[in-house]
């Protein structure tokens, strides 16, 4: 390993790896993925290895805080070719101690038992798909795992890694709150240290937008949504998992140090196909990456090319500052005014409306203190009528 | 000039849809006015509105050769008038240029209370009237049924009604032998002074206004001054022609000629519709009878959606006004809806016409408050003001009493709908004068207060009845009323927009209705926000919109930041029309919804 010292204010970076393949896309689901009968994994490795050096010429100078395997299914890939993606990262740049390398798995029975070898490959994070607890629930959100296979993949992750997390969706059609404090008290006791709920959300061009639109199912009303939310942050609290961002729980310190970086105005490296990035450029502004989508295309393009990017674009500063408010209000502290200034390149007030934030304040919605601008319990579910407010 | 014994000028009279368009239309093919390569549909209507929703409102004239079986070659021209109520006073004028009329009746549906009104307006004025039985090329076809009702609600006679199809043409050449030997030749005479009737104007890119006139005695040529009896305005006539129906010059017009002039006038604002026209140095001795300037009946404020389209809502308006002097405007502002213009309409489809132009032809989005009449105020003082808008009512201590106009409505349906209109009509404060029946159609008089009228009494009345009631109206009166102004208040604050004066026996009704209509159109928002209906410091209807819970997305978005903030770019797009009103924001869809009357 040729990591160099550098000095500790070196910019941070995290790199995020797209694997596109899935074994069937899920109804609900809207990112970027694939069902393909054959791949061709050397290829493949090669290709990611390529897009990951072209990136890295981009961004010198940058200190290595996370890596993160999402995808499409990323636990199909070989861990062979994780293993060579995590060995070529710490060749390209510097890393910070403890660096957090996490994988997304399904919880199959046949991925659980391929858990082992990506923690010899180095991956020390996990976060499992579980989604739900009961197999009508998952056949309707399309998954192939059953409930049993996923209660015995938590517990093979929980022996296998350190840190340990996994998702759940929530507010599914006819989910009662008796039904969801059943299914969530059951999942928590595996104790990982991590949670992500997400509400079922439908999004365009997937199969639950066009049956929703067809009046197939329905979704649960904004109180009971509400209600739903509620219950989740008590019960998650009572496990010692406190939300620490809209969608996402954690014992103190398990926090997911990747996604902090999309959550506030980091850099971030993305390959593999429709992966995003986001590079440093001069006066607070930032570079936005996007890969090809298709992966037939984003492979031939890296072998030709010599990286997989389809479309770059300028996100201004004033952008930037958007972004940063519209996502670091999503974490429960707050939007951290020094960290905001350091990356920004202003001061927080400057990107807001001073009238909108003062209103806010009084409806009880935001809090203001020193150091963070932060929502209340009640704001945090505003949150959507919140930033259009302040950012007006 | 033509030989005042061969001319023949007539009207038609109609009801919407019963073929006054076809007719004419198949009338200037038989006598070779257009080629049929010229034939476009309906010639004479000649506004895509006008083609689109089948009626009239600017009149139009065509002057027809037609070589009767007497082997005379007479002069025939004929009057489109316009067919609705708003436009009641320009009808009086056209008649008042012809000497008979064609009553057009569709021989499947009978007499409607519109052509009623009309019908009534030409026998009054000694018009020849010539019955036609239309369309009776359709299966359901009654032309007897049909001839008996004209008789018996008419009360003309109708036993040489002529049946026609102008769809096969069937009977034209009947109708024009009968306009030849029933209808008077035109009296005149052209050595008197010059007297002729402005009978409408519009505005025209290539020629500035053209006129339309009507020579009583004397004679119009190019170069003479001549002189509007009414303003005193004089101006130097440049063209003088026919319509045939393309503009055709001639040399002059003389006694029983209708015709166009033009005279480098700029703005149709400079012609008065029913204004008698002379020769400036050799004047006629006193102007025709009958001439009234234009007067608004409704009001309501017009808003541009976007508050950026002020200044082109202002110029539009303008160049409509070239064109139709009728409606009238003033620059208003309201806490609401920002800057706009308060307009003045002849009537409840004259408002629609200029609502859909401005659409249409100067592409504005707009915002339009509920249509008021005008109230008279008398106060305390002993003075009188004339209300407009609500938003001005004078302090309810400083008001004496307020007096409000009254009409007199004429509706015509088939009976099985009676009962369901006349509960309509004591709904809306109606009293009824007349009730008669020809047939299975029932004839209803009744005097209504117009505000009731202007609210929605028309689409109440198209619905009750299945769309078979006809209605019309003429202005009888002002009467006192107990009239109060409603607010709507908003999270406490009165939205100035939506305020009207109602009387007092609806107040509670409207307000009620107003209330939950606005709770379903105005968005959740962070906060619990009453909505309040109020007469003075008295709410009479109270609704309350929940606070907003939950509006966050769960997604997670990953890396894709780009993606939400565009979400946010959009919503910001969306917001800018959104009124804030306090702190409420209203969607500016809400008002429209809210204001339109047609579903309450």
């Amino acid at each position: 390993m040729t990591t160099q010292t550098k000095a500790t204010n070196a910019p941070p970076l995290a790199l995020y790896v797209h694997w596109p393949f899935c074994e069937r896309k899920c109804p609900y689901c809207d990112f970027n993925s694939h069902v393909r009968e054959q791949v061709d994994h050397d290829r493949w490795r090669r290709a990611l290895l390529a897009d990951m050096r072209h990136f890295a010429r981009q961004t010198p100078n940058h200190i290595l805080h996370s890596i993160f395997f999402g995808g499409g299914t990323p636990s199909l890939m070989h861990p062979r070719t994780v293993a060579a993606l995590i060995e070529e990262a710490a060749k390209l740049w510097p890393t910070v101690n403890g660096l957090e390398i996490t994988l997304e798995a399904n919880p199959s029975s046949v991925e659980a038992a391929r858990l082992a070898a990506y923690r010899s490959a180095g991956v020390n994070r996990v976060s499992l798909g579980v989604q739900a607890l009961d197999d009508a629930s998952l056949r309707f959100l399309g998954r192939l795992h059953t409930a049993d296979e996923a209660l015995r993949a938590l517990e093979i992750a929980r022996t296998t890694f350190d840190r340990l997390s996994f998702d759940l969706i929530y507010a599914r059609p006819e989910q009662s709150l008796a039904q969801w404090r059943e299914e969530l008290t059951r999942a928590l006791s595996f104790h990982a240290g991590h949670l992500s709920a997400y509400q079922l959300t439908i999004e365009q061009d997937t199969a639950f937008f066009r049956r929703h639109a067809r009046g197939e199912f329905h979704l649960p009303d904004e109180d009971l949504a509400a209600d739903l939310f509620a219950l989740t942050e008590d019960l998650a609290g009572a496990q010692g998992l406190l939300p620490y961002e809209i969608s996402n729980y954690a014992k103190p310190g398990a926090e997911s140090r990747h996604n902090l970086a999309y959550w506030q105005a980091g850099h971030y490296v993305g390959i593999g196909p429709g992966a995003h990035g986001r590079l440093p450029l001069p006066e607070g502004a930032a570079l936005a990456t996007q890969q090809s989508k298709r992966p037939e295309t984003w492979l031939d393009q890296v072998e030709n090319k010599g990286h997989g990017s389809e479309n770059t674009e300028t996100v201004t500063a004033d952008q930037r500052c958007e972004e940063a408010v519209m996502m670091g209000l999503r974490l429960t502290n707050g939007i951290d005014k020094a960290l905001f200034a350091a990356r920004l390149g202003r001061p927080l007030e400057q990107a807001i409306n001073p009238q909108a934030m003062a209103d806010l304040i009084d409806l009880g919605m935001l809090c203001d203190s020193p150091t963070h601008l932060a929502t209340t319990p009640d704001g945090r579910l505003l949150l959507n009528s919140l930033t259009s407010r302040l950012l007006s | 000039m033509a030989k005042l014994e061969n001319i023949r000028n007539f009207a038609i009279i109609a009801h919407i849809d019963h073929g006054k368009s076809t007719l004419a239309d198949r009338l200037i093919q038989d006598c070779g006015g257009l080629t049929n390569r010229e034939m476009k549909q309906q010639v004479l209507d000649s506004m895509e509105i006008e083609r689109e929703r089948g009626i009239t409102i600017k009149a139009q004239t065509v002057r027809l050769e037609y070589k009767a079986d007497d082997g005379e070659t007479y002069i025939l021209n004929l009057m489109d008038t316009p067919g609705h109520v708003d436009f009641a006073y320009e009808v009086s004028r056209s008649l008042k240029a012809c000497e008979g009329s064609l009553l057009v009746v569709d021989a499947s549906q009978g007499v409607e209370a519109q052509t009623l009104a009309n019908v009534y307006q030409a026998i009054d004025i000694d018009h020849e009237v010539v019955p036609v039985l239309n369309k009776i090329d359709l299966p359901a076809a009654e032309p007897e049924r049909i001839r008996r009702q004209i008789e018996d609600v008419i009360g003309i006679d109708a036993s040489e009604a002529i049946p026609v199809s102008a769809k096969t043409g069937v009977g034209v050449h009947e109708v024009l032998e009968a306009l030849v030997t029933k209808l008077p030749a035109p009296k005149g005479d052209a050595n008197k002074p010059l007297k002729a009737m402005l009978v409408d104007s519009w505005y025209d890119p290539y020629l500035g206004v053209v006129v339309l006139v009507r020579v009583m005695d004397g004679v119009m040529k190019k170069g003479m001054v001549m002189k509007m009896m009414a303003t005193g305005a004089e101006h130097p006539i440049d063209r003088v022609g026919i319509f045939s129906p393309k503009k055709t010059p001639v040399e002059s017009l003389g006694p029983g000629e209708i015709g166009f002039i033009t005279a480098g006038i700029k703005e149709v604002a400079d012609t008065n519709v029913g204004d008698t026209i002379t020769e400036a140095k050799k004047p006629c001795a006193e102007a025709l009878a009958g001439f009234k300037p234009s007067q608004s009946v409704v009001f309501c404020g017009l808003f541009p959606a976007d508050a950026a389209d002020f200044e082109h809502l202002r110029d539009s308006l303008h160049k409509l006004r070239l064109n139709d002097a009728s409606f009238e405007f003033e620059a208003e502002s309201s806490a609401a809806l920002g800057f706009g213009f308060r307009c003045g309409f002849l009537g409840m489809l004259h408002l629609e016409i200029i609502q859909e132009r401005l659409y249409r032809e100067f592409n504005l989005d707009l915002i339009t408050t509920s249509p008021s009449v005008v109230y008279k105020v008398h106060k305390t003082d002993g003075t009188l003001e004339e209300l407009h808008n609500p938003a001005d009512m004078p302090d309810p201590v400083r008001i004496a009493h307020i007096e409000e106009p009254w009409i007199e409505a004429t509706i015509m349906l088939p009976d099985e709908h009676l009962g369901s209109v006349l509960k309509l009509c004591e709904d809306r404060r109606g009293i009824q004068k007349q009730l008669t029946y020809a047939g299975n159609r029932a004839m209803l008089i009744y005097e209504l207060p117009l505000n009731e009228v202007v609210y929605d009494f028309y689409d109440r009345l198209k619905s009750v009845s299945r769309g078979y009631a006809s209605f019309d109206y003429q202005l009888k009166e002002y009467r006192q009323g107990d009239l109060v102004k409603l607010s709507i208040l908003v999270n406490a604050e009165p939205v100035d927009a939506l305020a009207m004066l109602v009387h007092r026996s609806q107040a509670e009704t409207r307000g009620r209705g107003l209330c939950e209509r606005l709770k379903d159109l105005i968005p959740r928002q962070m906060f619990k926000i009453p909505i309040q209906a109020a007469i003075g410091g008295k709410v009479v209807a109270r609704e309350t919109i929940s606070a907003l819970r939950k509006d966050v997305t769960a997604k997670c978005y990953g890396g894709d930041v780009s993606r939400k903030r565009k979400l946010l770019e959009k919503q910001k797009a969306g917001k800018k029309r959104m009124r804030t009103y306090g702190k409420v924001e209203i969607p500016h869809d809400a008002f429209i919804a809210a204001l339109k009357m047609n579903d309450s």
